[in-house]
C-alpha cells in the first residue's frame, strides 16, 4: 500500500483532517538480528496522533508496544559507544510535526528527547537513578535543554514536583527515589519527564506497578497535565481499563502489527477483531455473573522470529477455520470498517457483525 | 551516624587488644605448647658461640622465663605507661606507647614503626590512585567496546598484570628503566615527602607503577563487569530518554552505578596494602612496614612482629570502618545503624 | 663464624632467574661490560679471578666515594659483638685491633701484622701469658688518646653474654677471669687483673688458663678494638661507635644506612697498615639481593658487602658473557662443606666400611650439589682448605681419574669389613638447605652403586646440632651413619678450623657440637701440643699432620672448599681478594670517582 494511501487510512480527528498530524508513524518496522534469527518486533505499523489527544496502544507482552515507543524516541539507535554489535534495523517513517525522525541524525533526535518528546516508564524505582536525588535528576533533565543556573533550575524542579501533586516539594526535592512511595515516585518521574514542557509524552505502562487507588490519581494527573500543556500522549498498556479511562484513540497490536485501530468509543462499543473481542472478554468484571467463564484467548503469543504465516493471529483465532485456509496464507491488510475505524482481518463485515451480536456482546 | 562511629571506634580498640593477645599467643605461647622451652626460644637470638649459660641469660633478658600471661601483661603495661630497658651501660626509658625492644637489634620498636609507616603509606596511596584511575578508565572503555581488539587486548594485559608476580615485574622494571635507561630511581632511594616532594615522587615512581600494574587489572575487570551490568539498567534508558549526551550517560549514570563495588574493594585493598606491601617493598628495597614485618618474621623477632601486626591490624580496621561509612554515603539506599 | 646469610627463598631465585633470561634476551651484556672504563687506563685488562692473586686497578689515588650494600641488616657494627667475616673485614676501617690481617692480596692477606700494637705479642709462662705494647699517639675520633685500659675494657665488656649474646666467646673460655665475673656492667668492681693487666698506659698483659701459642690470632679479633668507657652505651653502642680507624661514622640510620667519613684524628704516621684511599664510604642496608647484583653490574654500586656471591640470576649472566666474566672473581672461602661418617653407628664402627664410603662416593656429584665449580667450590680432599696455613695437599682416598669414585677399591673395602653386598644406613641433612638435600641425594645414588642403601632423613636446621645429628644418643638410636656438615673457621688458622670439629672433648652428650664423628685420643693430644708450639711454621705443619691423621680415620668426607662468585666494582681501585676472609679486602679499596 502506498504511503499516501496509508496516511489516508490513519485515524484523523474530525476537524483536523486537513492539517498535518502532530505525530505520524508510517509502516514502521523494527527488526532485531539475533543469534537465533531475526526478531520482527514491529512489522509494519502505522498510526497518527494530534496534539491534545491521547492514543492508547494495547497488546500482550511482546506485541511490540514498547519497541514502537522506543523507536519514536530514537532509543534504538545505539550510541557510538556501543556500536560493536549489530543493532536494530528500522525502516519506515516517523514524522514529528512534519520531520521524519528516522531520516535525521542521532544527535538531532537526541536534542529533541526530553525537550519535545518525553517518556515515562513502568517501574519508577528502577527507572530512576538510585544514586542521585530526585531533584538532581529533574534539574539535570532541565538544564540539558535550558541554559540556566542551578538555582533557577532547582526552583523549577520544586515547581514541577508541586505541580504533580507531591506535598512539601521544597523538602522532597532532596530526597532519593527509594524514599518515595510508589505513587509519589511515579509522580516524580512524570515531573522529570515534563520538566521541559514536551509536546509529546509517551507513557509506557505508567500504572502497572502501582496500587489501584494510586493508579486513578496518576491517570488523572496525566490527563490534567495533558490539557494544561496541550501535549499529545501515547499511552501504552495491556490494561483495557486504563485505556477506557484515558484514551481518545486505541490501537490494538499483535505480533508487531496493528490488528484494529479506531476511537475508544468505536473499539469498546463496536469492536470487530477477534483479538479485540478476546481482550475485552478476558477482562474480569464485577457486573457479570461469576458462573460464566472468562473469554480467554487460547494459545500463547507467537514467536517473533517465526511469525505465523498469513494472519499472525490465526493459530489462536476461533474463526480462522472459516476462511478455507486463507487465514494461513494471506496477510490481512488494514481495511476500513467505518470512518476512522480500521481492522486487519479476513472476516467479512457480515460475519463480524453476526458474531459480535450473537456470541461476543452477550458475554461482555 | 555519630553514635555509629563512636561505637565502631570502641570496637576497634577492643579488636586491637584481642589482636595483640592472639598474636602474642601465636608467637610466645604456641611454641611452648609445642614442646619448646624458653631456652630453645632464646637460642634463636644468640650467636654460634653461645654456651647454654649464654642462652639462659638471653632468655632472662628477653623476659622469656616469665609465664606468658606475665609477659603479655608487661608488654601491655608498656603500651600504656611505658617501660624501661637495661642496655648494659645504663637504663633507658621507653615512653608510652612502648611496644618493646627488638630481640635482634635491641632498638625500640615503636619509633621504627613510625619511621617505616610513611614509606608504606606513600607507596600504597600513590599506587592506589594510579590503579584506580587506570582501572576505571580501561574498564569503562572495555565495557563500551566489548569484543573489540581494545577490549581483548586490555583484558589480556590485565591478565598478565594479575598473574605476573611483583618481584618479577619489579626486578625487570628496575633493571630496564633504572639501570639501563636510567630514567627512574634505583631501588632503596626513598626520600621522605617532607624532605623533598619532587624526589619523593621520583623515588616512588617505578614502585607505584609496578604495583599499580598488578592491581589495575583487577579493577579494570571489575569496572568492566559493573559497567556491562549497569548499562542494561532501566535508569540508563531513562537518562537517554531525557536527551542527555551519551558521555554524561556513561560517566554520570552508568559508571556511578558500577562504582559501588569497586570503591568497597578499593578501600579494603588499600587497607591491606597499608599494612605492608611486602613483596613490592622487598623488591624495591623500600624500608616500609611490609619489609619490616617480613624481616621480623625471618629473624623471628617477636616484638617487631607484634608491632607490625598491630599497625597492620589498625589500618585494616580503620579502612574497613571508612569503607562502611563510605558505603552509606555513596549508596543512598544503605542506612547505617 | 658465619660467612653466609640464611638461604634465600627459592621463589626469589626463580624470579630472579627468569628476570635474567629476559634481560639476557634483550642483549643484556652489550651495554655495560663492553666499555672497559676503569681498567683501560690502569694497565692490562683484568681477567676472570685475577683479584684472587693480584691487585686489579692498582692505584694510590685518594678521594672518591665507595658504595656498599647489604641485602640484610648488619648483625651489629659493635666490634665487641659482631661475628661475620665480612664485618670483621669491614671493621678494620673504623677500628684498630691489637693485631690485624694484613691488607694484601692472596696468601699475604693471611699474615698477621701489628695494628694497635707495636709488634706481635710476647709470650711468657709457657705461652699462658701474652704481652703487647701499644703504639703511642693513636686517638679516638673525639681526640682522646687510646690507652691499654681502653683495650682491656673492650675485651671485658665483650664477655657480658647477656648484653652481647651474638659474638665469639673465646675470651670467656680462655682468659683466666675471676669466678663469678659477669662483665663490667654487672660486676664493675671486680678485680680482673688475673685475666688482663695494664701495668702502664701502653702495655697490656693477658693471662690464659692454658697455653695458647696462636694468641696473635685471638688478638686480631675486633673485640680488642678499644672502646672508651665513658662513651660506652652497652647494647646501644652499635649506633654510636667511637672510631680509631681512618674513618668514623656519620648519618647512622639503624636498619637503613650509614656512612663512613674521614676520621680527622687518625694519624697515618701511627698506621703503616692502611692507605685509606676513599674519602667516603656509603653503606645501604636491606637492599634486594638481585637488585644489588644488577647495580654492581651496571656500575651504580661498588661492593656487595656480605660477599656470599651473586644470586643465581646474575651468576648465569656473568658466566655466559665473557665480558662480564672477565670482571668477576671466584675466591676461595675459609670454609669446607663436608659430611660426617659416624663410627658409633654399625657397621661404620669398622674402618673398612667407612673407607668403602670414601671410595664409593662421586666427588663431582658433591660439587654439583653445591653449585658447581664456580658457585659451589673446588673438590676437597683434606679438611683444611688451601687458604689456611698448614694446609697440605693430599688425597688418601683417590676417587678415580674423573673423581666419580673408585668402585673397585670400594668393593674391596666392603669385603674387608664383612659386607660384600653392601649395607643399609640413614643419612641426615638440613631440610631447609637445598644444597644439602642435593648432597644427600648424590650420596644415595653414588653409594647405591656398591650396594650401600641410604635412607635420607631431613631435619630442621635450627635444631640440627642440638637435637638431631649433633646429639650422640639420637644418632645411635636412629642409625644415622652419615650427616651433612660444614665448617668455616673464625680465622684462617689450624686452631680455628680444627679445634671445634676434630677435638673429641667438644662433643657433649647433651648435643650441640659440630663435631659429630671424630673421637681420636691421639688427635686430642696433637691439638693440645700444637697450641704450645710457638714457632708458627712448625705449628702450621702440626695442623697439617692433624688433618691427615683425622682423614686416615675415614670419619670425615670432605666435599668442597667453598667458593663464591663475586662481581668486581667498575668504580673501585685496588681490588684484591684477601685469603684472611675469602672476600675482597675492604681496607684496600680505593675509589676512582
Amino acid at each position: 500500500m502506498t504511503t499516501s494511501a496509508l496516511r489516508d487510512l490513519v485515524t484523523r480527528h474530525p476537524g483536523q483532517a486537513d492539517q498535518e498530524p502532530f505525530l505520524e508513524v508510517v509502516d514502521l518496522r523494527v527488526h532485531f538480528p539475533t543469534d537465533d534469527g531475526l526478531v520482527k518486533s514491529v512489522d509494519g505499523l502505522s498510526f497518527a496522533l494530534d496534539r491534545g489527544r491521547t492514543l492508547g496502544i494495547v497488546g500482550e507482552s511482546g506485541s511490540g508496544k514498547s519497541v514502537t515507543s522506543l523507536a519514536i524516541m530514537g532509543l534504538h539507535t545505539r550510541p557510538a559507544s556501543e556500536q560493536t554489535r549489530p543493532g536494530a534495523q528500522l525502516s519506515g517513517e516517523i514524522y514529528l510535526e512534519g520531520e521524519d525522525l528516522l531520516a535525521k541524525s542521532p544527535e538531532y533526535v537526541r536534542s529533541l528527547r526530553g525537550k519535545r518528546m518525553a517518556m515515562i516508564f513502568q517501574d519508577p524505582l528502577s527507572a530512576m537513578n538510585p544514586y542521585y536525588t530526585v531533584g538532581h535528576q529533574i534539574i539535570e533533565a532541565y538544564r540539558i535543554h535550558n541554559p540556566v543556573n542551578k538555582k533557577v533550575a532547582r526552583k523549577h524542579a520544586v515547581d514541577m514536583l508541586g505541580r504533580v501533586g507531591i506535598p512539601e516539594p521544597s523538602r522532597r526535592v532532596d530526597a532519593y527515589p527509594h524514599q518515595f512511595s510508589g505513587g509519589m515516585r511515579q509522580r516524580a518521574m512524570i515531573a522529570m519527564a515534563l520538566s521541559c514542557d514536551p509536546d509529546l509524552l509517551i507513557a509506557d505502562e505508567p500504572t502497572t506497578a502501582l496500587d489501584v487507588t494510586v493508579q486513578a490519581q496518576i491517570l488523572d494527573l496525566i490527563r490534567d497535565l495533558q490539557s494544561e500543556f496541550n501535549s499529545a500522549v501515547v499511552l501504552i498498556t495491556h490494561d483495557l481499563g486504563v485505556v477506557a479511562e484515558l484514551a481518545d484513540d486505541v490501537l490494538v497490536m499483535y505480533a508487531g502489527r496493528a490488528m484494529e485501530y479506531g476511537s475508544a468509543d468505536q473499539l469498546f462499543n463496536r469492536p470487530v477483531h477477534p483479538y479485540t473481542w478476546g481482550l475485552l472478554g478476558s477482562m474480569p468484571r464485577f457486573d457479570r455473573p461469576r458462573s460464566e467463564r472468562l473469554l480467554a484467548i487460547k494459545g500463547a503469543p507467537p514467536s517473533l522470529i517465526n511469525v505465523p504465516s498469513g494472519c499472525p493471529f490465526h493459530p489462536r483465532c476461533s474463526y480462522a477455520a472459516r476462511n478455507n485456509g486463507r487465514s494461513e496464507e494471506v496477510l490481512p491488510e488494514l481495511a476500513p470498517v467505518e470512518t476512522g475505524h480500521t481492522v486487519a482481518c479476513h472476516l467479512t463485515q457480515i460475519e463480524r457483525e453476526q458474531i459480535w451480536e450473537h456470541e461476543i456482546a452477550p458475554k461482555l | 551516624m555519630f553514635a555509629y562511629i563512636v561505637r565502631r571506634l570502641l570496637w576497634a580498640v577492643v579488636l586491637l587488644v584481642v589482636l595483640s593477645m592472639v598474636t602474642f599467643s601465636i608467637f610466645y605461647l604456641v611454641p611452648l605448647l609445642g614442646g619448646a622451652t624458653p631456652e630453645t626460644l632464646a637460642a634463636r637470638y644468640v650467636g654460634r658461640a653461645a654456651t647454654p649459660e649464654t642462652v639462659h641469660l638471653t632468655a632472662e633478658k628477653l623476659g622469656l622465663l616469665d609465664p606468658v600471661p606475665v609477659q603479655y601483661w608487661n608488654w601491655l603495661k608498656g603500651v600504656f605507661v611505658g617501660a624501661s630497658y637495661d642496655y648494659g651501660a645504663g637504663v633507658e626509658q621507653c615512653p608510652a606507647p612502648c611496644l618493646g625492644y627488638s630481640f635482634v637489634t635491641k632498638q625500640p620498636v615503636w619509633p621504627e614503626l613510625l619511621d617505616r609507616a610513611p614509606v608504606t603509606i606513600s607507596l600504597a596511596l600513590g599506587a592506589s590512585i594510579i590503579w584506580l584511575v587506570a582501572g576505571l578508565s580501561v574498564g569503562v572503555i572495555s565495557a563500551l567496546r566489548r569484543g573489540t581488539i581494545f577490549d581483548r587486548g586490555a583484558m589480556g594485559i590485565a591478565l598478565a598484570g594479575v598473574s605476573l608476580p611483583i618481584f618479577f615485574t619489579g626486578l625487570i622494571a628496575l633493571a630496564f628503566f633504572s639501570y639501563k635507561l636510567r630514567i627512574t630511581a634505583p631501588g632503596g632511594t626513598f626520600v621522605p615527602f617532607s624532605e623533598n616532594p619532587a624526589r619523593w615522587a621520583y623515588s616512588l615512581l617505578l614502585p607505584w607503577i609496578t604495583l599499580a600494574f598488578l592491581f589495575s587489572a583487577q579493577y579494570a575487570r571489575l569496572t568492566r563487569a559493573g559497567m556491562l551490568e549497569t548499562m542494561t539498567e532501566d535508569y540508563i534508558r531513562t537518562a537517554r530518554a531525557k536527551g542527555l549526551p551519551e558521555r554524561r550517560v556513561i560517566l554520570k549514570h552508568a559508571l556511578r552505578g558500577a562504582l559501588t563495588p569497586v570503591l568497597t574493594i578499593f578501600g579494603l585493598d588499600v587497607g591491606l596494602l597499608l599494612g605492608g606491601a611486602v613483596l613490592t617493598e622487598k623488591t624495591f628495597s623500600l624500608n616500609g612496614l611490609g619489609k619490616y614485618g617480613y624481616d621480623a618474621i625471618v629473624n623471628q623477632d617477636l616484638p617487631k612482629i607484634l608491632g607490625v601486626t598491630l599497625v597492620a591490624g589498625f589500618f585494616v580496621i580503620m579502612t574497613n570502618l571508612f569503607v562502611d561509612l563510605l558505603y552509606g554515603v555513596i549508596d543512598p539506599r544503605v542506612r547505617l545503624e | 663464624m658465619n660467612h653466609s646469610r640464611s638461604w634465600r627463598g627459592r621463589a626469589l631465585a626463580v624470579a630472579g632467574l627468569s628476570a635474567t633470561l629476559v634481560l639476557a634476551a634483550c642483549g643484556g651484556g652489550g651495554g655495560e661490560a663492553g666499555s672497559q672504563q676503569g681498567s683501560s687506563s690502569q694497565g692490562a685488562q683484568a681477567a676472570f679471578n685475577a683479584a684472587s692473586t693480584s691487585v686489579v686497578n692498582p692505584s694510590d689515588k685518594k678521594g672518591g666515594t665507595l658504595k656498599f650494600a647489604n641485602e640484610g641488616d648488619w648483625d651489629t657494627l659493635d666490634p665487641g659483638e659482631t661475628y661475620y667475616a665480612y664485618s670483621w673485614n669491614f671493621a678494620r676501617l673504623y677500628g684498630r685491633s691489637l693485631m690485624m690481617f694484613q691488607s694484601a692480596p692472596g696468601k699475604e692477606g693471611n699474615q698477621l701484622v701489628p695494628d694497635l700494637a707495636e709488634a706481635a705479642g710476647e709470650p711468657s709462662d709457657g705461652a699462658k701469658t701474652w704481652t703487647y705494647k701499644l703504639r703511642k699517639g693513636v686517638k679516638f675520633d673525639d681526640g682522646a688518646e687510646v690507652t691499654s685500659a681502653d683495650v682491656k675494657y673492650a675485651v671485658l665488656r665483650s664477655t657480658d653474654k647477656q648484653i652481647f649474646p651474638n659474638g665469639p666467646a673465646y675470651w670467656d673460655a680462655l682468659l683466666d677471669l675471676p669466678s663469678g665475673y659477669k662483665g663490667p656492667y654487672k660486676t664493675p668492681n671486680m678485680n680482673t687483673d688475673s685475666a688482663i693487666e695494664t701495668p702502664d698506659e701502653y702495655t697490656i698483659v693477658f693471662h690464659m688458663k692454658k697455653p695458647f701459642a696462636a694468641f696473635d690470632y685471638l688478638a686480631q679479633q675486633p673485640d680488642t678494638m678499644p672502646v672508651p668507657k665513658d662513651k660506652d652505651t652497652g647494647a646501644k653502642y652499635r649506633n654510636s661507635i667511637v672510631s680509631t680507624g681512618p674513618y668514623k661514622f656519620a648519618d647512622v640510620q639503624p636498619g637503613k644506612s650509614f656512612n663512613l667519613v674521614r676520621n680527622d684524628q687518625w694519624d697515618q704516621a701511627t698506621d703503616p697498615n692502611r692507605k685509606a684511599l676513599p674519602d667516603r664510604i656509603e653503606v645501604t642496608l636491606n637492599v634486594n639481593a638481585d637488585d644489588i647484583d644488577n647495580r654492581i653490574l651496571s656500575g651504580d654500586l661498588d661492593v656487595a658487602v656480605t660477599a656470599v656471591g651473586v644470586q643465581p640470576a646474575a651468576q648465569s649472566r656473568i658466566l655466559q658473557d665473557p665480558n662480564l666474566k672477565a670482571n668477576a672473581d671466584n675466591p676461595l672461602g675459609v670454609r669446607n662443606w663436608y659430611t660426617s661418617i659416624i663410627p658409633t653407628v654399625a657397621p661404620l664402627n669398622n674402618i673398612e666400611c667407612r673407607k668403602a664410603i670414601m671410595y664409593a662416593m662421586d666427588h663431582t656429584a658433591y660439587q654439583t650439589a653445591y653449585g658447581g665449580v664456580f658457585a659451589g667450590g673446588d673438590i676437597a680432599t683434606t679438611i683444611l682448605p688451601p687458604s689456611v696455613p698448614g694446609h697440605a695437599d693430599f688425597d688418601l682416598f683417590p676417587s678415580g681419574p674423573d673423581h666419580k669414585g673408585d668402585l673397585d677399591a670400594a668393593k674391596k673395602s666392603l669385603e674387608a669389613c664383612g659386607q660384600p653386598n653392601g649395607f643399609a644406613t640413614n643419612m641426615g641433612y638440613r631440610a631447609e638447605r637445598p644444597k644439602e638435600k642435593a648432597t644427600a641425594e648424590a650420596f644415595q645414588q653414588a653409594l647405591g652403586r656398591v650396594g650401600i642403601q641410604l635412607t635420607l632423613k631431613p631435619y630442621p636446621q635450627g635444631d640440627y646440632f642440638a637435637q638431631y645429628c649433633g646429639l650422640p644418643p639420637y644418632v645411635v638410636k636412629n642409625k644415622l651413619g652419615l650427616c651433612t656438615n660444614g665448617w668455616a673457621a673464625d680465622w684462617p688458622d689450624g686452631f680455628g678450623f680444627l679445634s671445634q670439629i676434630t677435638d673429641s672433648r667438644v662433643i657433649r652428650p647433651a648435643g650441640g657440637s659440630s663435631n659429630m664423628s671424630v673421637r681420636i685420643p691421639e688427635v686430642d693430644k696433637m691439638l693440645d701440643q700444637a697450641l704450645t708450639e710457638l714457632n708458627t711454621d712448625k705449628r702450621n705443619q702440626m695442623w697439617g699432620e692433624i688433618d691427615k691423621r683425622v682423614m686416615e680415620e675415614a670419619v670425615i668426607y670432605p666435599g668442597v672448599y667453598s667458593k663464591s662468585l663475586l662481581a668486581r666494582s667498575k668504580n673501585a681501585s685496588n681490588i684484591f681478594v684477601t685469603d684472611a676472609y675469602g672476600e675482597y679486602d675492604y681496607l684496600g679499596l680505593g675509589a676512582q670517582k
